[in-house]
């Protein structure tokens, strides 16, 4: 198969990701969505490695994927914390921050 | 199916490493871990000294060991790329990373500050806000000494970011940068909600922010069949790699610099994507807010800089307007929305996102000038920008609790105190960029460059932006000496030593760099050349 297809496919996760961003208020969906254009971007790595026939694109993708472990950690300990603090995980409730 | 025929077998020997080049992040990184040692085995009561002490000798040694290796560099000579061509040591990376180390050192100092055996951070960020817990944990005096640690691990991420020379290393270091920053915005002391909610949305924009670099440097990757910046240079010279022969992958190529482009902009905070900055700027601990302000500024920068004048120098063409209209963007907008604003970190907020755009339209300039100027900029606004925040933290409500940032209540501050609104003054004159102070100096010489390079209509943006500006800093200065003190102004604490020191050299610096910028402008790269030449790419030499 074309190489390009998971270029393609790729690029669809990474703009489902960005919608579910924006539009979703929940902190875990966002943050999932947030996680899903890490991975989208870790399969284009690996395509184009296979495209030009080259390995540093699936190194990076090892690398990606320590990065994203370690954005778990940091991320869901934020929103757990907002949580326990509001018992709400909903980002509209947060809003305290304003002029 | 799974082994491609076509890969090749690594054979290389494993790349020489120069040791003593990587040696500055090495002993900010050796220090970091160090750091989270003592926290599993020193004893609490002996920890926050060790801390401290461990976590400024590694700055200090860190910006020695810059110093040294920027007069090693030959004459002559650029500087060089390590650990095979990942991390540049050039003279414009080294001048940054002696900026950035300074920073977080004068930063450090308002981190340690203690007040009645109480600092900025919560005693146990665990707890729930206005919990019986947390309330024990006040009483028993517990404290966060893990701050250090993770302020090591942030200026880590820092001095690797302008010196990163492949996307793969430039992501890294973004999160390593980031990840311990969005933490220390949650653990302020007062106001927990403030904070845990600026340490969400910091976290969640910042983390969509570093999607969208990588995925534009996935994009580069396909276009170029590298990530490394030398190699990205040549595949935009050449037209792309050796799979698009036709020219057919110059839309991976425009994708990729654009989502690049935002990853940064977002971070240097630029106009669309500032929104996080009021916001986080108001709800971190202010001590960590100084460090955000400057060192993720400068470093911020310096990998826009290094990013758009090496692997995308070849086509400024395509990503010169876009630059045009996010620093006229930045420098309008913010500034219109800024003259509305009632509390003063929120305000230096906004006049950090001004100050971004007038850098940009040094980026813009394309010239080496302009990156002088750049350099120079970000070094005088970070020193000034950590003394106003530092006055920040003196301002305290009637029982001496909490910050009290509410400008309109700070009316008669100069009448009262008069040395302290006095530093906050010359702070905001600097901003301003009135003459005899540093930012007169490096907004003289940004739109110089932004002049010189031909790019007059965005310099009369950015002059009649100034002038906005202008307007509301001297709001703040004609509230502080022109009004008569209220009865429910605001207490000022006295100074440590700390926050003391911090002023002082806040102040020195902006004065120094306004009245004899000439020691530090003989840093910078000389102009007349190629913006890249100041920036090595590939080993040069020995490498």
């Amino acid at each position: 198969m074309d190489p390009m297809n998971y270029i393609v496919l790729a690029t669809l996760l990474f703009a489902i990701g960005a919608a579910g961003v924006l539009l979703r208020r929940n902190a875990i969906i966002v943050f999932m969505c947030v996680e899903l254009m890490l991975n989208a971007c870790n399969l284009a790595f690996v395509a184009f490695a296979r495209m030009h026939g080259d390995i540093e694109g699936q190194v990076i993708a090892f690398f990606v994927m320590v990065v994203a472990a370690a954005e778990v950690v940091v991320g869901l300990a934020i929103i757990m914390q907002i949580f326990r603090t509001r018992r709400s995980a909903s980002l509209d409730d947060a809003s305290l921050l304003k002029h | 199916m799974f082994l491609a025929d076509n890969l090749p077998v690594v054979t290389e020997n494993p790349p020489v490493l120069d040791w003593w080049l990587l040696a500055p992040l090495l002993t900010v990184f050796g220090a970091g871990v160090l750091a989270v040692l003592f926290e599993a085995f020193v004893p609490a009561s002996r920890r926050r000294p060790l801390q401290i002490g461990v976590a400024a000798l590694a700055l200090l040694a860190a910006f020695a060991m810059v110093v040294l290796q920027a007069g090693s560099l030959p004459e002559g000579q650029v500087g060089t790329t390590v650990a095979a061509g990942a991390l540049a040591v050039d003279r414009t990376v080294l001048f940054l990373q002696g900026t950035i180390a300074l920073l977080a050192l004068v930063s450090l100092l308002l981190i340690s500050e203690r007040r009645d055996g109480r600092d900025a951070f919560a005693a146990q960020a665990a707890t729930v806000p206005g919990s019986e817990e947390e309330r024990a944990h006040i009483l028993a005096g517990s404290q966060h000494t893990e701050v250090y640690p993770l302020v090591l691990f942030a200026v880590l991420g820092m001095l690797m970011f302008p010196a990163a020379n492949d996307f793969l290393t430039m992501f890294i270091a973004l999160e390593v940068m980031s990840l311990p920053l969005y933490l220390l915005c949650g653990l302020a002391r007062r106001r927990r909600l403030f904070s845990q909610e600026a340490a969400v949305k910091y976290f969640l924009l910042g983390a969509f922010s570093s999607a969208f670099f990588l995925f534009g440097a996935a994009m580069v990757y396909g276009y170029a069949g590298s990530v490394n910046f030398a190699e990205i240079r040549a595949a935009v010279d050449a037209g792309g790699a050796a799979i698009f022969q036709e020219g057919n992958g110059e839309p991976l190529l425009l994708l990729g610099i654009g989502l690049v482009a935002v990853g940064l902009l977002f971070k240097v905070g630029a106009v669309p994507f500032h929104n996080w900055k009021p916001d986080v700027y108001q709800g971190a601990p202010t001590p960590i807010t100084a460090l955000m302000a400057s060192g993720t500024l400068v470093a911020a920068f310096g990998a826009l800089l290094r990013v758009f004048f090496v692997p995308f120098g070849g086509s400024a063409g395509q990503w010169e307007p876009v630059l045009w209209i996010v620093a006229v963007l930045t420098m309008v907008a913010a500034a219109i929305v800024a003259v509305s604003q009632r509390d003063v970190k929120r305000l230096l907020a906004y006049s950090s996102v001004v100050h971004a755009g007038f850098i940009l339209t040094a980026v813009v300039a394309g010239s080496s000038e302009g990156l002088a100027g750049a350099m120079f900029y970000l070094a005088a606004y970070g020193f000034t920008t950590v003394g106003a925040f530092a006055v920040v933290t003196l301002v305290r409500t009637k029982d001496g609790g909490q910050e009290l940032g509410d400008l309109d209540r700070w009316s008669g501050l100069g009448r009262r105190h008069p040395a302290l609104a006095g530093a906050l003054t010359l702070f905001l004159l600097a901003f301003a960029g009135i003459p005899l102070t540093s930012g007169f100096v490096g907004k003289f010489a940004v739109f110089e460059a932004a002049v010189s390079a031909g790019a007059t209509p965005l310099v009369v943006v950015g002059v009649l932006s100034s002038a906005v500006t202008a307007f509301f800093y001297m709001r703040i200065i004609l509230v502080m000496f022109f009004r008569d003190p209220e009865a429910d102004g605001p207490t000022v604490v006295r100074a440590g030593a700390a926050t003391g020191g911090v002023i002082a050299i806040g102040v020195a610096a902006t004065l120094l760099l306004g009245l004899y910028p000439g020691p530090v402008l003989d840093l910078l790269p000389p102009s007349g050349e190629e913006p890249a030449a100041a920036m090595a790419d590939q080993a040069a030499g020995t490498g």
